[in-house]
């Protein structure tokens, strides 16, 4: 998979595949649902059994149980205000949900469903449509004043408006490109470096020292790689509490 | 006593914040932004505009395709991607506390 031949493959680890044999195949259930249903798995298994004990002081599960949802609540206290409680479940459920797809993404042989536009996009939108209709509910048409600011000169209203309507529109793809940019780019460089292992392993008797050093540069982006995993959904979460703020306050 | 009824208000106070009762002020409103570092920010402008103009153009491709009118509307919403992405990447260094809200 890694080396054919004395080409560098580095994009075929995006490749979708069915699992479960002939009853993946028929109802085509790929690597990347299983990973997602895996997330969800550990996600829900996390805030269960970690708040099990309900100890005064916690142990180390409740603590990370416990850790997560206070930096959300933090996040959207701070971003959104009083009000933001209440889109709690959605983003914690989108922070969590990605935090895990990026770092199961990490482990030898497992998929990452986050280096798929497919599943940013959908989820990019899916904040979209909240924050649209967020907005309207809590303004009705005073929404579209959002479009143009007060105070600007109104002969400037033919460009300015279709202007912030764009704007607007690339909320979800820039959210969406940026996390699956990320994504991909890291596990991309990892796979090369690890072809370079091999090639150069490969190369007599110099070239197992000689491929230490690809190897140490792979150790040091692995530990890149968690800071990204971590940081992208931070990102993730973080834009779309202030588009929550946006949507609430209309600036 | 004197302690003790300190210790509560102590804990009204952090409950009150908490629940957010008390409006922030000052020291809470800086915390939680994005993070910054020159990377972080260059891949974001980079990303801020480039999805800008993939919605300008495509929403320019769409409307021309609709109506017809293949290059007009392609060229003129080229440009407003373009200046939205700009816009994007002025919003992204202006913090958000110093505009109006």
């Amino acid at each position: 998979m890694a080396v054919e031949g004395k080409a560098i493959d580095a994009l075929s680890q995006f490749e979708l595949g069915t699992t479960f044999g002939p009853i993946g195949r028929a109802v085509g259930f790929t690597h990347s649902n299983l990973h997602m249903l895996i997330a969800g798995g550990l996600i829900v298994a996390l805030m269960i059994y970690g708040m099990r004990p309900r100890a005064m002081v916690p142990g180390r599960l409740q603590s990370v149980a416990e850790s997560a949802y206070g930096f959300i609540d933090d996040m959207l206290l701070a971003q959104v205000g009083p009000e933001g409680r209440r889109f709690f479940p959605f983003v914690f459920t989108l922070f969590m949900f990605i935090l895990f797809g990026n770092m199961l993404g990490l482990f030898p042989y497992a998929f990452t469903y986050t280096s798929h536009i497919s599943l940013t996009f959908t989820l990019a939108m899916l904040v979209f449509v909240l924050i649209t209709v967020v907005a309207i509910a809590l303004h009705g048409t005073k929404f579209f004043g959002y479009f143009f600011p007060e105070g600007a000169p109104l002969w400037l209203a033919p460009i300015i408006i279709p202007v912030e309507i764009v704007s607007y529109l690339s909320r979800p793809v820039s959210l969406s490109i940026r996390l699956f940019a990320n994504m991909v780019a890291g596990h991309v460089m990892l796979k090369v470096f690890a072809t370079f292992v091999v090639m150069l392993g490969a190369l007599g008797t110099l070239g197992p020292v000689l491929s230490i050093m690809p190897l140490a540069i792979n150790v040091a982006l692995v530990g890149f790689e968690v800071l990204v995993a971590f940081l992208q959904a931070y990102v993730f979460a973080i834009l779309t509490c202030i588009y929550l703020h946006d949507a609430v306050h209309l600036h | 006593m004197v302690n003790d009824r300190d210790a509560f208000k102590q804990r009204l106070d952090a409950a009150r914040a908490r629940q957010g009762l008390d409006r922030a002020t000052g020291k809470d409103a800086g915390k939680g932004g994005l993070p910054g570092g020159n990377w972080g920010i260059g891949f974001r402008a980079g990303v801020e505009v480039v999805s800008a103009l993939v919605v300008g153009v495509g929403l320019g491709l769409l409307l021309d395709r609709w109506l017809g009118t293949w290059p007009w509307l392609f060229l003129v919403f080229f440009v407003l991607g373009s200046a939205a992405g700009m816009m994007n990447v002025y919003r992204l260094f202006t913090p958000r506390r110093l505009r109006k809200d």
